[in-house]
């Protein structure tokens, strides 16, 4: 009952929303929202590459990522080994091996950005992405940056910031800046079919 | 049998005050064990050690309610801080962010002995290259940052195997730093008693000392802030204080309520003050005695005795009521001679129908029935023995002749009617059909004198803290506590497959938190010296982006691991875990025992699920018992409720040839059993009619309806079949009189917050009145002829 859980849960929330972010800024950046709102469902490969300092040699991940309107998103590691991470109706679940953990969002007030970007961003709602956080945008709808800087103190702590790539409602990277300097990226692969 | 009358008065004088004495002395409780079984089976025994001792008797959740998140949080952090400083606490946890640090801190620093992952193979080459590669794998996971600062200590993962195995507990949601409600509108805050759950003053004790602790805490606040703030206790042993000052107070209150009204009825009736106060000697006599009995037999003397001796009330009374009008201020040759011998028989009655109590398992009922024996012997001697000399010779009571003619005139009409009897045993039979899947209550809850608000708080708490009421325990005996934990550990290692395969959520071990001695042995034996492993470490990383230089803290980790030894209880000393082993590992009966709750994967284990769970069990220990605590609660309340109806049959079979042998005439008693029964039946549809499911108590009531109203049909018996002995219209009068101080008195006891009592006497009240107008309709003929009229 005492479980120390809630830091896991950050980091989880931390992964999977820089994994699956697709949120943009001024001007163009409405039009951008409009249309990335317009899309209903999405099925691409994805591979990530993780920096880190003490390694020597980058760590490389690949999968597939799942999005279905309005709030069922789904990382789906395939290699170097199988790991799942689903986030849906506010509830993540993580199962990578034989064990599945569940973490309710409304139980970590600090994680809510991470998941209101997710959730504003996807139904092209601003308000709620600037609530949480300091965006810069670049560029137009055809080729834009997207840079997230997170408000909240706690999240700050270890995510400096997160930049996407994309053209239209497409997005190419997405990049994430940790605080001590380790890095990843993920290159979003094209669309795959049903 | 004459007794001289001073040799009555000093006897009963000399037994007074032995027995006040006695009570003077007896202990008295109002805790749980008058639910508990008297000579408890081996699960039962397991059962009601847990309910005395587990660590849910000994939980209590506070939450703090108003303010905002940072004040509310504020006077959590003082109040864990204030109680961690009182001896009476085992624990006090709120969930701040130190002691999370200072638990993960000791898993990490013990995570060679915690670990069950630390064995041989594990720190080959090979073994050390896989675990490795896994926590890579970690690292570019989602868990990655987590995991990260860790790494060059722990490259083999250990800290996060050891969370995985502390498994899928849901953490209480935080807010302001501290624990807090779902809907974050209160702070919660754990607390463990050192105390047992039988300990009731430790428990009062504690519970106040969570109140001042508040109330301290509060005072520091702006006075702004101060008074929305409110603190509600809920857990085992809050209730079992609530229950012990609801039983306490509704003993004084009912007994003092039942006491003022037959004393209202008494002067009405008596219009004299002498005979009012002789009249309440047998009552406190009869009680006193009960009282001594109950100390004598059963050593401690339970508060819901003494809320069923208000029955008492009601019934010794009818004695000296019996005395007083039926004999008339003189005549006491009279008296013994015509209405003695019928009281004898009827108090003989009601003995063998409590009598029928005393071997039930069920602690309460037994004392019921040895306090009612005891107080209406008392009661029925001192008014044949001690009072007759102590009634002045002026003594003169209101003349009640004249209603008693009006009485005798009533039962005309009364008898005419009996054809309507026949309804109830058809009326009876309906009920029971419409409701025949809901007639008998099958939960133990159905007696808790915890209201079931209390009880959905207490619930809600539990899920909001991830501490649900556990149902499936695993017991295994042992002789010591290192014994104890390894059993828990070889139980653990039959129950994580299970875990695995779906067959349950999840379980929860001491030796998670302190390994048995031997088992942290074998690991620490299982870790290569320095040198070795610096070797071994060099070829495991072939082909890993990792340089064997990046773990060289991992080496002096080992070899700190190697030298530090064995983990012992005292060093848990600080951590939340303290108090969990402290719950899960328990001295016993039979010396100590290892509990592992289990949590059912939807709440309930399937048939086939228990089986497995059965079969892993017995594997891993022979000794070890799956406990299911509800349905081992439900099963020893059926089996009261079997034996319920069983003690009742016999008390009422007793009855029937009680009278059999007394009266010697099969028309007589079945004049006399008759409106008896009637009245049970139509109790009985009464209250299924109105939804009540019947409990033990009801059941209980109806054989007391049977042994109280046979006072009634006896005195109805005698006038018919004898009517030139004593006066009819007094004995008219002196029944419903005594019938309506019964009534009173069981009356009263419906009216109690204790459900077992206000059970009891819903049932007899309307029994106990019912049975005297039966038996006025069934009276026979005679009584109403011309002849018996005039006497």
């Amino acid at each position: 009952m005492r479980r120390p859980q809630r830091w896991r849960a950050l980091c989880l929330l931390g992964a999977l929303t820089t994994a699956a972010l697709a949120a943009p800024p001024p001007a163009a950046f409405d039009a951008l929202l409009a249309l990335l709102a317009q899309r209903q469902h999405g099925h691409v490969s994805f591979t990530e590459v993780h920096t880190l300092a003490m390694l020597k040699e980058p760590l490389t991940s690949s999968g597939e990522l799942f999005y279905e309107a309005p709030d069922h998103l789904e990382k789906r590691t395939l290699k170097p080994s199988p790991e799942n991470l689903v986030l849906e109706h506010g509830e993540l679940r993580m199962q990578r091996g034989h064990r599945t953990r569940v973490l309710e969002l409304a139980d970590y007030p600090a994680a809510a950005p991470f998941v209101e970007s997710i959730r504003a961003t996807l139904a092209g709602d601003r308000a709620a992405l600037e609530r949480y956080f300091d965006i810069d945008f670049e560029g137009d709808v055809e080729h834009w940056t997207l840079r997230l800087r997170p408000k909240d103190a706690a999240v700050a702590k270890s995510v400096a910031d997160i930049t996407l790539n994309g053209e239209r409602a497409v997005i190419a990277t997405v990049a994430i800046r940790q605080s001590d300097g380790d890095h990843s990226l993920i290159t979003i692969g094209p669309e795959i079919g049903p | 049998m004459t007794v001289p009358a001073r040799t009555g008065t000093v006897i009963f004088l000399v037994f007074a005050l032995l027995a006040g004495v006695i009570a003077a002395r007896a202990r008295y409780t109002a805790d749980l064990s008058a639910f508990l079984p008297r000579a408890p089976s081996a699960a039962q025994q397991v059962l009601v050690e847990q309910l005395r001792e587990g660590p849910a008797a000994r939980l209590i959740i506070a939450a703090i309610a108003g303010g905002t998140p940072a004040t509310r949080a504020s006077v959590s952090g003082a109040l864990v801080a204030a109680l961690r400083t009182n001896a009476a606490f085992a624990s006090a946890d709120n969930g701040d962010a130190q002691s999370v640090a200072r638990d993960r801190d000791f898993l990490f620093r013990h995570r060679y002995v915690l670990s069950a992952a630390v064995t041989a193979e594990h720190f080959t080459v090979a073994g050390l290259h896989d675990a490795i590669g896994a926590s890579l794998d970690a690292l570019a996971s989602p868990e990655g940052p987590l995991i990260k600062p860790l790494f060059a200590q722990d490259p083999t993962g250990e800290l996060l195997g050891i969370l995985d195995d502390l498994g899928p507990g849901r953490a209480p949601r935080a807010s302001g730093g501290v624990w807090s409600s779902r809907d974050g509108s209160q702070a919660l805050i754990v607390l463990q008693l050192r105390a047992a759950g039988s300990d009731n003053d430790a428990q009062r004790g504690a519970c106040e000392a969570v109140r001042q602790a508040f109330f301290a805490a509060r005072a520091t606040l702006p006075a702004a802030d101060r008074d929305s703030l409110t603190l509600t206790l809920s857990g085992a042993p809050v209730f079992a204080v609530a229950a012990r000052t609801l039983i306490e107070g509704e003993v004084m209150r009912l007994s003092g309520l039942s006491a003022f009204l037959i004393t209202l009825l008494l002067l009405f009736v008596y219009r004299s003050l002498s005979a009012l106060v002789l009249g309440l000697v047998p009552v406190l006599g009869g009680a006193l005695a009960g009282v001594a009995a109950v100390a004598l037999g059963f050593g401690t003397v339970h508060g819901i005795t003494l809320g069923f001796g208000v029955t008492l009330i009601g019934e010794a009374v009818d004695y000296s009521i019996y005395l007083f009008v039926q004999g008339g201020a003189a005549a006491h040759g009279l008296w013994r001679r015509n209405v003695w011998p019928t009281i004898r028989l009827g108090v003989l009655t009601s003995i063998v129908g409590f009598a029928a109590l005393l071997p039930s398992d069920f602690q309460g009922l037994a004392q019921l029935g040895l306090y009612s024996i005891a107080g209406l012997s008392a009661a029925a001697l001192i008014t044949r023995f001690v009072l007759p000399a102590w009634i002045p010779g002026g003594l003169a009571i209101r003349d009640l002749r004249p209603p008693g003619e009006q009485l005798l005139r009533a039962l005309e009409p009364l008898h005419r009617a009996r054809a309507l009897l026949l309804f109830v045993p058809l009326i009876a039979a309906c009920v029971f059909y419409v409701h025949r899947g809901a007639l008998l209550s099958h939960e133990l809850a159905a007696l808790s004198p915890v209201p079931l608000k209390d009880q959905q708080l207490d619930e809600r708490l539990r899920a909001d803290l991830g501490a649900p009421q556990v149902r499936f325990m695993v017991v295994a005996p042992a002789n010591d506590r290192d014994t104890a934990l390894l059993a828990a550990e070889r139980l653990g290692e039959r129950l994580t497959p299970l875990i695995d395969d779906g067959t349950i959520a999840g379980f929860d071990s001491a030796s998670r938190y302190l390994p048995p001695a031997s088992v942290q042995r074998a690991r620490l034996a299982a870790l290569p010296a320095p040198g070795e492993l610096s070797a071994r470490l060099a070829q495991a990383v072939a082909g890993l982006p990792v340089n064997a230089a990046l773990l060289a803290p991992f080496i002096t980790a080992v070899g700190e691991a190697r030298a530090g030894g064995v983990l012992t209880r005292a060093e848990l000393q600080g951590t939340s875990f303290a108090s969990v082993t402290d719950a899960l590992v328990v001295r016993s009966a039979t010396g100590y025992s290892a509990l592992l709750p289990v949590s059912a994967a939807s709440g309930d284990l399937t048939e086939a699920a228990a089986a497995r769970l059965r079969a892993a069990i017995s594997a891993a220990d022979a000794h070890a018992v799956l406990l299911d605590l509800t349905g081992e609660t439900d099963r020893l309340y059926l089996s009261y409720l079997r034996q319920a109806i069983e003690l009742s049959l016999a008390g009422f079979l007793a009855i029937v040839v009680l009278l059999l042998l007394v009266l010697r005439d099969l028309e007589r008693v079945t004049r006399v059993l008759a409106p008896l029964a009637l009245a049970v039946l139509a109790v009985a549809a009464l209250l299924v009619g109105v939804g009540a499911r019947l409990t033990i108590l009801h059941l209980v009531g109806m054989l007391l309806i049977v042994a109280v109203g046979s006072n009634y049909a006896l005195f109805f018996d005698r006038a018919s079949h004898d009517p030139e002995r004593g006066s009819v219209p007094l004995t008219l009068t002196s029944l419903l009189v005594a019938n309506l101080a019964t009534v009173l008195a069981f009356g009263v006891l419906a009216g109690s917050r204790v459900p077992m009592l206000a059970d009891l006497g819903s049932a007899v009240a309307p029994g106990a009145f019912l049975a005297l107008l039966f038996a006025a309709m069934l009276s026979a003929p005679s009584l109403r002829a011309p002849r018996a009229a005039a006497a």
